[in-house]
């Protein structure tokens, strides 16, 4: 059985200035929005986080942006964030920006247990930059290696007491690859479930990657609201 | 005519691009807009690289799902017959040669084939996405764009000035005036899509065009 809490503040208050945190979420659309507040108040400095993308200016990691929180941000996509530019600028925060491709999959490499791999995405790019290349049936491909981090800040739509998890629709995303990643994975889930009520089938992440749960409600803010022209 | 029927005519002509039965991968900008002008009689599906295989059109109001979006990070349905998975799968997908065809927006192209489309040097970087890996995996990768910048001056290079999204993995390019082939014994003129003649279009074109007949 896994440790359910109760606060927030209680499960975020492991980290510690300088720890390398994984982020679940693309855009706004799955991440762990409880989880991101209680980092915030808790003021932990010098953060290294990885993510696909890094908030926006007043929702999501931008609050840690905000709050001065991050020393480097790891992520493929960072245009959605004003602050991210002024912070980049004046040397407060460094960047490094991976095809979304080899995030996923160094993240999953981390999770399991695979130290690097080749890919042919970013080959006579600024991301091949300081890196191995090898040649494969005639085809160039990068060295990358893998990540893992210190704790994952994870959401799903359901879990139960042994860790399983569940997520719904587009918010999966980077999820469960970085449930797998860290030495300590928080899984923030809408709706806390009995054992059994998810069936084993649907499971998505595997109770053994999770360490913490708690149920948190979310506010699920939409970054481009487009519907349909009638 | 002006830059949105110039698009549009761009978006159309892509359209013809996508077979009956293709998984397509779509980028943003003026690929998302090909979605508008696919024939009813293809059956298409349409990957979205954050974790679907089957969009739908936009959701009426009453149908928007925040934890439904595109790569777009814009609100969307999915089709009956839609799954969901992880971002390494989705990328597996990809890399793995199992998309059909990907269409990408532009900044340059050059003859052997490079692309270029993430960054400008002295501006501010955003960031590539999933571009780096969607133009090794797709079986077919088509670069539309319009002819040339907003200076007039050629987009279609035989060279790239900015830093690549990739080497070498362009197969066709589609633009206002013409349709063009990236080939071993260099670019292919296979369409001219307006009154322009063979000679206009080199004009615009930096690399020398080969004709087959057009």
């Amino acid at each position: 059985m896994k440790e359910v809490l109760k606060s927030f503040n209680d499960a975020v208050a492991g980290i510690q200035d300088g720890a390398v945190i994984l982020a679940g979420g693309f855009g706004l659309c799955g991440i762990p929005e409880n989880s991101i507040k209680a980092l915030r108040e808790t003021g932990v400095k010098n953060l290294t986080v990885i993510s696909n993308n890094c908030g926006v200016d007043d929702w999501g990691l931008g609050l840690l942006l905000e709050n001065k929180q991050i020393k480097k941000m790891i992520a493929s996509y960072v245009g959605e964030n004003k602050r991210f530019e002024q912070q980049v600028l004046s040397g407060e925060l460094e960047v490094e920006l991976i095809p979304q491709g080899t995030l996923a999959e160094r993240i999953r490499a981390g999770g399991a247990g695979i130290p690097a791999f080749y890919t042919p995405a970013g080959v006579g790019t600024p991301v091949a930059e300081g890196k191995e290349v090898r040649v494969f049936d005639g085809k160039e491909y990068l060295l990358e290696t893998a990540i893992t981090a210190d704790y994952s800040l994870i959401r799903a739509y359901k879990g139960d007491r042994y860790g399983n998890l569940l997520y719904r629709k587009t918010a999966q995303n980077f999820n469960p690859l970085m449930a797998a990643a860290a030495t300590t994975t928080i899984a923030e889930v809408e709706h806390i479930v009995e054992p059994g009520e998810i069936p084993p089938e649907h499971i998505h992440t595997p109770g053994i990657y999770v360490d913490m749960l708690i149920e948190g409600k979310q506010e699920k803010r939409i970054e481009r609201k487009t519907v349909a022209q009638r | 005519m002006d830059r949105k029927s110039v698009r549009e005519k761009i978006a159309r002509r892509a359209e013809k691009e996508i077979q009956s039965g293709n998984y397509v991968n779509l980028g943003i900008g003026i690929p998302t807009m090909v979605v508008n002008y696919l024939s009813e009689e293809k059956q298409v599906i349409l990957q979205s690289e954050n974790g679907l295989l089957g969009i739908g059109p936009y959701p009426a109001e009453e149908e928007i799902d925040a934890d439904l979006i595109n790569a777009g990070k814009e609100t969307i349905t999915a089709v009956n017959g839609a799954t969901y998975f992880n971002s390494a799968e989705s990328f597996a997908m990809i890399r793995g040669g199992h998309i059909d065809v990907a269409i990408l927006g532009g900044m340059e192209v050059a003859e052997n084939g490079d692309l270029a489309n993430w960054m400008i040097p002295g501006k501010v970087i955003k960031g590539m996405g999933g571009a780096m890996d969607l133009v090794h995996g797709a079986k077919k990768v088509v670069v539309i764009m319009e002819h040339v910048n907003r200076n007039g001056e050629p987009k279609i290079l035989k060279k790239c000035r900015l830093p690549l999204t990739g080497k070498k993995v362009v197969n066709r390019i589609i633009t206002d005036k013409a349709v063009i082939d990236v080939a071993e014994k260099g670019l292919v003129l296979k369409e001219i899509l307006g009154d322009d003649s063979f000679a206009d279009i080199q004009k615009m074109t930096e690399p020398r065009l080969i004709t087959e007949d057009v």
